[in-house]
C-alpha cells in the first residue's frame, strides 16, 4: 500500500525560508522493462506531485519514468503564516494518495 | 601434429574471443529506443520554443561517477533573488540517453524563497544531463553535467 513520509518544520518564523521534504512508496515501473518471457512490463508511475499552502499551489512537479522508484522530492517555500500544507500525488492506473502536515508560524 | 594441436587452440580461443566480442554487440543494440541528441533537442525545443537558452546561473548536483543508475541524488538551484517581479517560474531537467529525454518539469512561484529542487533520478546510461530554469521575465538558463554510469538502469529485465 503506498504510503507519504513527509517533512515539515512545525514551527517557523514569519518569512523563513523553509525545507519541504516529500517521500512516496511507488514501484515507478518505467514501461521499458522486460520479463524474460519477453513482455513489457506496463508503465505504472507518478506523473504528478502538488503542493498547496492554505490552499494556494505552492510546488508542482510533473515527473516521468526517469525518477527513482520511491520519489523522494524537496523544495523550498516562505513560512508567511501558520496553517497547512496538502500534498497530492497523481499517477497511472488512478493512483492519487493526500497527505497533509501542519506548520506553526510566529 | 604436436604443434597444430597448439595453434588450433590459439584459433579456438582467438575465435571464442571475438565470438564474445561480437556476441555482446546485440545485447547492447536491444535496448529500446534511445534518446538521442536529436530527441534531446527537441524536448528541449517544446519546453523553450523558440526562446535562446543561455548558459550560467543554474547549478546541477549529480555525482560525475555512478555506481547504481537506479537512484541518482540530484539537486538543481538556481541563483536568483526569488522576489514578487524577479522568481524561476520553473525547472525542467533533460537527459541524452535513457528512453526519453525528459525527467521532471518543477513549477515554482515567486514564494519558494530559495530556487532549489532535489530529487533522484534513474540513468540508463553515460550520459549528458541538462537542466533548464525559466525565469519570470521569459529568459531561460540552463546547466549541463556529464555523468558516468557503471550500472544502468530502466531496462534491465524483470527476474
Amino acid at each position: 500500500m503506498a504510503s507519504a513520509l513527509i517533512n515539515v518544520p512545525a514551527k517557523a518564523k514569519r518569512g523563513e525560508i523553509i525545507e519541504i521534504k516529500t517521500l512516496m512508496s511507488h514501484i515507478m515501473e518505467t514501461g521499458y522493462r522486460h520479463t524474460t518471457a519477453g513482455e513489457v512490463v506496463p508503465r505504472n508511475i507518478i506523473t504528478s506531485l502538488t503542493c498547496r499552502y492554505n490552499g494556494v499551489e505552492i510546488f508542482r512537479a510533473d515527473l516521468f519514468p526517469a525518477i527513482a522508484a520511491n520519489p523522494f522530492i524537496t523544495f523550498f517555500t516562505v513560512a508567511t503564516e501558520s496553517g497547512k500544507f496538502d500534498f497530492e500525488w497523481i499517477g497511472d492506473r488512478g493512483f492519487t494518495e493526500t497527505a497533509s502536515a501542519s506548520i506553526s508560524v510566529e | 601434429m604436436r604443434k597444430q594441436d597448439k595453434s588450433t587452440r590459439r584459433q579456438f580461443l582467438g575465435l571464442a574471443g571475438s565470438a564474445a566480442v561480437f556476441g555482446a554487440v546485440p545485447i547492447v543494440t536491444l535496448r529500446p529506443s534511445e534518446a538521442t541528441p536529436a530527441t534531446l533537442a527537441a524536448a528541449i525545443k517544446n519546453v523553450v520554443g523558440a526562446a535562446e537558452v543561455r548558459t550560467g546561473k543554474v547549478k546541477l548536483d549529480v555525482p560525475p561517477l555512478v555506481e547504481n543508475g537506479n537512484t541518482v541524488p540530484m539537486t538543481v538551484s538556481v541563483s536568483n533573488p526569488m522576489t514578487s517581479d524577479d522568481y524561476v517560474r520553473s525547472i525542467h531537467v533533460f537527459n541524452e540517453k535513457n528512453p526519453q529525454p525528459n525527467i521532471g518539469n518543477f513549477y515554482l512561484g515567486p514564494h519558494a524563497g530559495r530556487a532549489q529542487i532535489s530529487t533522484r533520478i534513474r540513468l540508463a546510461d553515460s550520459q549528458k544531463i541538462v537542466a533548464i530554469a525559466r525565469l519570470s521575465d521569459g529568459s531561460f538558463w540552463s546547466a549541463s553535467v556529464d555523468v558516468v554510469v557503471t550500472l544502468a538502469a530502466c531496462t534491465e529485465e524483470v527476474i
